[in-house]
């Protein structure tokens, strides 16, 4: 049997102030660890909400995001008529052939102009996100200068509340209403009719096409159908798919900063923590002497201290895990570098983040009590019992 | 009077010596005796003369360069380090200078520690160590500390720690040496009542004389040769 549990918890306990100033160090690198999967996490969500599984965006092929594409009126029929799209209300398919275009507008306040996303919206654009709801007025007519604004755009920029106007492709544009959209990139857009868009901004083309899947199981087959099509030179994405690319690159720099950070920072902890278990063993010569007398073997020192080591990590584990569970009440505002569009999203904390910061805790403590314990086991009992 | 005790420690032409350096240093030198059943055995010598060299062989926790250790009838210089562990656990006692108890457990779980290393269950084991606190009439500070404890009380739980799985051999090295005179004499008694009232065997190593009086036999060694002159000053 081994050496009780209890033995090295105490051992800690008994020195309280050295093992949380050790476990301090393992808590910070625990919280950027955490926080960081956290951001990841929030992001993966944010963008997963802003699109459907069952819906399907349609770009021109090699363009990532829809403000890079083009869709001219005929490939835009085209698609319509595919077979596999679903029918929506009136007996039409459920599409809506939608233009993208940034502009900028100036802030409320400060007058600073700011990006934001325009988007020419067809019949069916608002029931095809069901994510996105109209909040207040009405939505625009068609054929008329009157446009929608997400409810964050509407406090932040000039002009785009309820019954003002804004000015932008030289016209005046009404707002009618204001639409809510959750987290989603949609919040910082503003919606009008397509047609009209395209005439004032003077574009022939469309930039996307969206529409619903009639059977989700037979995207494939669809897919396969349009990207063949020698009159099309269009691929299709699930919007889910569509969303996750786009943050792709955010996604990869976040994960290579906080994945630096921490392996950086989780080096200091480990010597840290070894510096404390080396002095631990220091002082506890006489007793390893005692135990090894007692008949305990090499093996039953060597568990007792990596076991005392890993209490350690996981108190700076959960300690860490704590703090940056109050991470979650920040949501951060940013724009999408590819998309130019503003992207929001907060921390989020899930079981599988909170189970990987405890296992990285785990290691940390293992890492650094390897040694030092290595040094306990490996003591001469004659020479250990001497030092007492 | 011829001694009809069956042996329990056998020791046959041992030698141990020490490397310092590229020196090698003697400090055994072709030690043979018995130890019977049931004794009370003093080690003295001036410091140096190898008296803890011999202990430490006797119980295990060092290995002789060449020679034979029997301890009840188990040849311990042929055993590998892990058998010689578990061996220790079963059959030999420690009574340390300094006590060496684990200052993070109580009382009871110190005295419990080497009953961990036996298959015996929960309850048996509450029971052997509330047994062997009673034997040093401890009975009353089983959740205490060892710092909570004086020197002789930590002395009494070591004892009971030493006798809790009912070893073959008793190893006491200088038990006294860090006690008042009153907690010596407390201390010398009890080892006293084990041999007399449980017929344990003991091997003490010491300086002091008062508590080498209380031994059966008293062997000196001097620069790790056995001095054939033995004071039987209490015999059974």
């Amino acid at each position: 049997m081994a050496i009780p549990v209890s033995y090295s918890f105490r051992n800690l306990w008994t020195r309280r102030l050295t093992t949380i100033l050790t476990a301090g160090g393992m808590a910070l690198v625990v919280f950027v660890f955490a926080s960081v999967l956290m951001l990841a996490e929030g992001l993966r969500k944010t963008l997963i909400e802003t699109g459907s599984y069952d819906n399907v965006v349609v770009i021109r092929k090699a363009s990532q995001s829809e403000m890079q594409s083009g869709i001219d009126r005929l490939q835009a029929s085209v698609v319509e008529t595919e077979p596999g799209i679903a029918i929506g209300p009136g007996g039409k398919p459920f599409l809506a052939k939608e233009l993208v275009v940034i502009i900028n507008l100036p802030k409320r306040g400060s007058d600073k102009p700011s990006n934001i996303t325009i988007r020419g919206i067809g019949e069916f654009s608002l029931a095809l996100r069901p994510q996105v709801k109209l909040a207040e007025g009405r939505m625009p007519k068609p054929g008329s200068a009157e446009v929608i604004a997400g409810e964050s755009v509407a406090k932040r920029f000039r002009g785009a509340g309820i019954g003002e106007t804004i000015r932008f492709a030289m016209q005046d544009w009404r707002v009618v209403g204001l639409f809510e959209a959750g987290r989603t990139g949609y919040s910082s857009e503003i919606w009008g009719d397509a047609d009209q868009l395209m005439q004032a901004f003077r574009r022939p083309s469309y930039s996307s096409v969206l529409f619903k899947l009639a059977d989700s199981g037979r995207f494939a087959e669809l897919k396969d159908l349009i990207e063949n099509d020698p009159r099309l030179t269009l691929e299709a994405k699930r919007e889910t798919r569509y969303y996750s690319d786009q943050s792709e690159m955010m996604a990869k720099f976040l994960s290579v900063l906080g994945i630096s950070l921490t392996v950086i920072f989780s080096l200091g902890a480990m010597i840290g923590a070894m510096i404390t278990m080396y002095a631990a063993v220091a002082n506890r010569v006489a007793e390893i002497g005692t135990l090894r007398a007692l008949g305990y073997q090499r093996r039953n020192i060597l568990a007792a201290f990596l076991l005392e080591s890993m209490f350690l990590g996981l108190t700076g584990g959960l300690i860490g895990l704590l703090f940056a569970s109050f991470m979650q009440f920040i949501t951060i505002s940013t724009v999408n570098w590819q998309t130019f569009s503003e992207l929001a999203f907060s921390f989020t904390l899930t079981f599988p983040i909170v189970y990987q910061s405890i296992l990285f805790s785990l290691v940390m403590g293992f890492v650094g009590g390897v040694l030092p314990a290595f040094r306990a086991a490996r003591m001469n009992i004659v020479d250990a019992l001497r030092t007492g | 009077m011829a001694d009809t005790r069956p042996i329990i420690v056998e020791i046959r032409n041992v030698f141990k010596s020490y490397r310092r350096g590229s020196q090698v240093v003697p400090v055994l030198q072709d030690i043979t005796f018995d130890i019977p059943e049931g004794e009370f055995l003093a080690l003295m010598g001036p410091s140096g003369s190898g008296k803890s060299t011999l202990l430490n062989l006797i119980a295990g926790i060092d290995k002789a360069d060449s020679g034979a250790i029997r301890v009840g009838g188990v040849d311990i210089t042929t055993l590998s380090e892990t058998e010689l562990a578990a061996w220790r656990a079963t059959s030999v006692g420690f009574i340390f200078q300094f006590y060496n108890l684990i200052p993070v457990l109580t009382a009871f779980e110190n005295v419990e520690l080497p009953l961990l290393l036996t298959g015996l269950s929960r309850r048996q084991r509450r029971e052997h160590v509330a047994t062997a606190l009673a034997a040093v009439s401890l009975s009353d500070r089983v959740d205490h500390y060892p710092s909570q404890l004086s020197g002789g009380q930590q002395q009494r739980v070591a004892i009971a720690r030493a006798v809790v799985t009912d070893p073959t051999i008793l190893v006491a090295d200088e038990p006294t040496g860090d006690l008042d005179r009153r907690s010596a004499e407390e201390i010398l008694e009890l080892m006293e009542r084990l041999v007399h009232e449980v017929g344990k065997t003991i091997i003490m190593v010491t300086h002091d004389p008062r508590a080498a009086g209380k031994a059966h036999i008293i062997k000196q060694l001097e620069k790790g040769v056995l001095n054939d002159h033995v004071l039987s000053q209490n015999p059974l």
